[in-house]
């Protein structure tokens, strides 16, 4: 059978239907699994992506971007291609693409997580022949806890840093994680929630999409009555070592990441805390994604693409690796792109 | 484990020393004596030998995670601890037990010595079920011998003293010795009738590189110089006609040296020498690799005691018949130690020489130290009393500026422990006969901006591999210093580096402008000689034995 999907020098490439998926060159036709700067590039002729995430892609992509939207589920046909996106978990509007061609059926997930999540509708594997899945945390050490201690666990913390009167600076992606965390915290925090500027714009648009998430204000908006102390600010990781971060005085801070769950990884970098929140599957989570598919063929991409392979063909499912540059979840260490 | 497992996030989390002694105190205070002392065994970086193989380890952990071995080591390799990734991955037990540290050391951990593997995977397993998350990981450390954590042997000296109300001076005196963990060990080590054990080694005065420019210093004839020595760094213990060798990992290396120990015990008083062991053949000191041959081994076979002679260098005198000579300025404490070593100065003991000279006759000696086999120069102040640890101002190391070559990265390694993950191990090659050849690898060097950089392009060159090397194109030069240059049968190129570490970046040469393989070789130091100044001769039978040399 031909391969429906494959990685040309612009991207992941459906030939029959004419398109491409997360492209990282301008093309003619993308679809747009998520908004992240690694997926949503600029420059293309004309973009699908799902109708949930579109405030976030405009955020990204800009107003004038030729943007074409679908709800999940619903069906687009090029060239008697069917195109339909699935919610994947992810972030707002995150979705996995299914393609069928002839009967032949491939699912892209983007990225894609399997736990709950507030801001999002959760993940829905969708059966197919051949899975592209990604694989950032494909090891048996990244098992996720329960939001619900996550929650505590930053509540704690923020409640520690007023009581000692510094400010609790929690690093993480602004699109996305940030929101997450938002929504996670709730009303239930000590003290008043201070965004940055990056992070701000994107809780804009969730708002507009209608993502319910607690009062918070800009910290370009100047000082909350009472001084910084005691609040909880959220910023992106790139923020680290630069003079914004000095305006608050003493600071307490933490990271955001799946990354956290190794020790090492929050030591280098010098983090008081890290917590272990990721919107990527855990290999539990990933296991159980593709077994729902029912795939039999799993390509995997970004990450620990020949551990998840080697692994899965040893279960006997036909899996490789496909080479894309989708990079998943970084680990702080790399500079998020500018929204 | 409760209480140790929060001792421990504490001294991990904190950077303030105050916030670490505070812990210190408390826990000390609050324990069992018996958890005291295994704390303070294990904060001080001793371990205890349980001979279980790591190898066996990972297979028992692989096989209760459920998971093939080659997927344990792959998740090994991303954490970069094998205590943390047990942690990670072998499922935890339904129920804890809630036992106290010494009770997870005496019952759990002795217990794998001299057990059969059968009966040690049986313990292993039984306990990662039934340790909480923190406390296992805890508990897998010790297990490892891997357990560290911030705290200076000074900080666990001032908190054992605050938590008994004792001296400084005492409690560091004592944990210095030949101390055993156990319920009495907190009470031994602040109660003023026990004496501390005579054989034990001071606290080692450590000098610190000298960053100034030496004029800075002041006046020359205020310093005394000597030859900063590759070897290292001994306290010679003579009590009642006994020797002890100490290094300065406080270990006792008395057998490694049985020579050396044989004159010690020859001298005429019990004293404490403070000085530097060498590998030494025909008047000229060996490089630092061949002494290594001596240590490590329990017992030095004849061949290697004949083939490697070792001498101390004595340069510093503590005690002498139990008169503490620390406070004495190092020109008495000099004039003391020639007369107590003069008598049997010879092969295996030799006084330090002085390095005579304005400072500019000491830059140009310093600059041929490698003919000495040197590092450079050691620079005493006269009046200096022998101070504990690492003090700025009166010891300076004034070693010889690095060699440096060009070479090209070929391959990089992840490290471990809080540099898992990333590419820090890094492998240089320069060419021969128009191949690369690996000749050194670096750890040290760059700034965190260029590592990321480093990093970044490691990751997204070549295809993804298992295990933790990957090969690197090589087009990348680096400009690497290191100590010296050595011939070396052990390694591949025939030559060794001493201390290679990365100077800079050269990202204006490329892969074809590195350094040849015979500008390498040129720098191998020659055969050095040593001037022996000080040679005397041997005194088996030195009949001045018994008496005060000072009241002849």
């Amino acid at each position: 059978m031909a391969e429906l999907l494959r990685v040309t020098t612009e991207g992941l490439y459906c030939e029959a239907g004419d398109f491409f998926i997360d492209p990282w060159r301008p093309v003619a036709r993308a679809v747009i699994t998520h908004g992240h700067a690694d997926h949503a590039r600029g420059g293309c002729a004309s973009y699908l992506a799902s109708v949930d995430g579109l405030p976030v892609l405009r955020a990204r992509l800009g107003a004038d971007a030729p943007i074409s939207t679908v709800a999940y589920g619903e069906t687009v046909q090029l060239n008697g291609v069917h195109i339909s996106l699935h919610p994947a978990g992810h972030i707002l509007g995150s979705a996995q693409v299914r393609v069928e061609h002839k009967g032949d059926v491939w699912v892209a997930s983007g990225d894609y997580k399997n736990g709950s999540d507030p801001t999002c509708l959760a993940m829905e594997p969708v059966r197919c022949r051949v899975f592209i899945s990604e694989s950032t945390f494909g090891l048996p050490i990244y098992r996720w806890n329960h939001d619900d201690i996550v929650r505590s666990e930053i509540l704690d913390w923020w409640t520690e840093c007023k009581n000692t009167g510094r400010v609790a600076l929690l690093l993480g992606y602004s699109l996305g994680k940030a929101q997450r965390l938002l929504a996670m915290v709730g009303h239930d925090g000590p003290g008043p929630i201070v965004e940055h500027a990056a992070v701000a714009s994107m809780t804009k648009a969730y708002r507009e999409a209608g993502v319910a998430l607690p009062q918070t204000r800009v910290a370009g908006e100047g000082m909350p009555e009472g001084g910084w102390a005691g609040s909880l600010v959220l910023a992106p990781p790139s923020v680290q070592g630069t003079p914004w971060i000095r305006k608050f005085g003493e600071i307490s801070t933490a990271f955001a990441s799946g990354w956290m769950q190794v020790r090492g990884a929050r030591r280098r970098q010098g983090f008081d805390r890290g917590f272990v929140v990721s919107d990527h599957a855990d290999w539990p989570g990933l296991l159980e994604v593709i077994a729902a598919t029912g795939a039999e063929r799993v390509l995997a991409t970004h990450g620990q693409v020949a551990v998840l392979s080697r692994y899965l063909s040893e279960k006997g499912i036909d899996a490789g690796p496909l080479a894309t540059r989708w990079s998943g979840e970084t680990d702080g260490t790399e500079s998020e792109p500018a929204p | 484990m409760k209480a140790f497992s929060t001792l421990y996030r504490t001294l991990d989390g904190s950077k303030r020393t105050n916030q670490k002694i505070a812990a210190l105190v408390a826990y000390f205070r609050d324990c069992p004596p018996a958890d005291a002392a295994w704390a303070i065994h294990f904060l001080s970086g001793r371990r205890i030998k349980l001979g279980v193989r790591r190898a066996d380890i990972k297979a028992w952990a692989a096989q209760e995670a459920d998971i093939p071995q080659w997927l344990f080591d792959e998740s090994y390799n991303a954490v970069g601890d094998l205590a943390e990734t047990i942690n990670l991955i072998v499922p935890a037990g339904k129920e804890t037990l809630g036992h106290g540290l010494t009770w997870w050391i005496e019952e759990r951990l002795m217990p794998l010595v001299g057990a059969t593997p059968d009966q040690q995977r049986c313990l292993l397993v039984e306990s990662w079920k039934q340790l909480d998350p923190s406390g296992r990981f805890l508990w897998n450390k010790l297990l490892t011998g891997a357990f560290r954590v911030g705290v200076s042997r000074g900080l666990i000296t001032r908190a054992v003293s605050e938590a008994l109300s004792a001296p400084m001076a005492r409690v560091e005196e004592r944990l210095m010795g030949p101390w055993v963990p156990g319920p009495g060990l907190l009470a031994q080590l602040g109660d003023a009738a026990s004496a501390a054990d005579p054989a034990s080694p001071r606290p080692f005065f450590l000098a610190s590189p000298l960053q100034d420019k030496i004029t800075d210093l002041g006046p020359c004839n205020e310093w005394q110089a000597e030859w900063k020595w590759d070897g290292i760094r001994c306290q010679a213990v003579r009590r009642g006609r006994r020797a002890y060798l100490w290094s300065r990992g406080e270990e006792l290396v008395t057998e490694q040296f049985p020579e050396i120990a044989r004159q010690v015990e020859r001298l005429c008083h019990d004293c404490i020498i403070d000085g530097e062991i060498v590998a030494r053949r025909d008047g000229s000191i060996l490089p630092f690799h061949e002494l290594q041959k001596r240590l490590g081994r329990s017992v030095v076979p004849k061949r290697i005691l004949r083939e490697i002679p070792v001498a101390l260098i004595a340069y510093d005198l503590l005690e002498q018949d139990g008169t503490d000579f620390r406070d004495l300025p190092l020109s008495q404490r000099r004039g003391h130690l020639e007369e107590l070593v003069r008598p049997v100065a010879g092969d295996q003991i030799m006084i330090s020489p002085i390095v005579e000279g304005d400072w500019s006759e000491l830059e140009f000696q310093r600059s041929q130290a490698a003919q000495n086999f040197a590092e450079g120069l050691m620079l005493k102040r006269k009046t200096s009393p022998y101070r504990s640890g690492r003090v700025r101002g009166d010891w300076w190391k004034w070693k010889v500026d690095p060699y440096v070559i060009d070479a090209v990265l070929v391959q990089s390694r992840r490290g471990s422990g809080r540099r898992a993950g990333v590419f820090t191990d890094h492998t240089f090659a320069v060419w021969k006969n128009g191949v690369l050849v690996p000749v050194a690898s670096a750890y040290s060097g760059l700034t965190d901006a260029e590592m990321k950089e480093l990093n970044a392009i490691i990751k997204n060159s070549g295809l993804e591999q298992f295990g933790p090397v990957r090969t690197v194109k090589p087009e990348h030069v680096f400009e690497l210093a290191f100590e010296g240059v050595s011939r070396s049968a052990r390694h591949r190129s025939g030559v060794a580096l001493r201390f290679p570490r990365i100077s800079r970046w050269r990202r204006d040469k490329v892969a074809a402008e590195a350094d040849h393989f015979p500008a390498l070789e040129a720098m191998i130091t020659k055969t050095p000689i040593i001037k022996r100044e000080i040679t005397g001769e041997l005194f088996p039978d030195w009949p001045g034995c018994g008496t005060d040399p000072t009241n002849q």
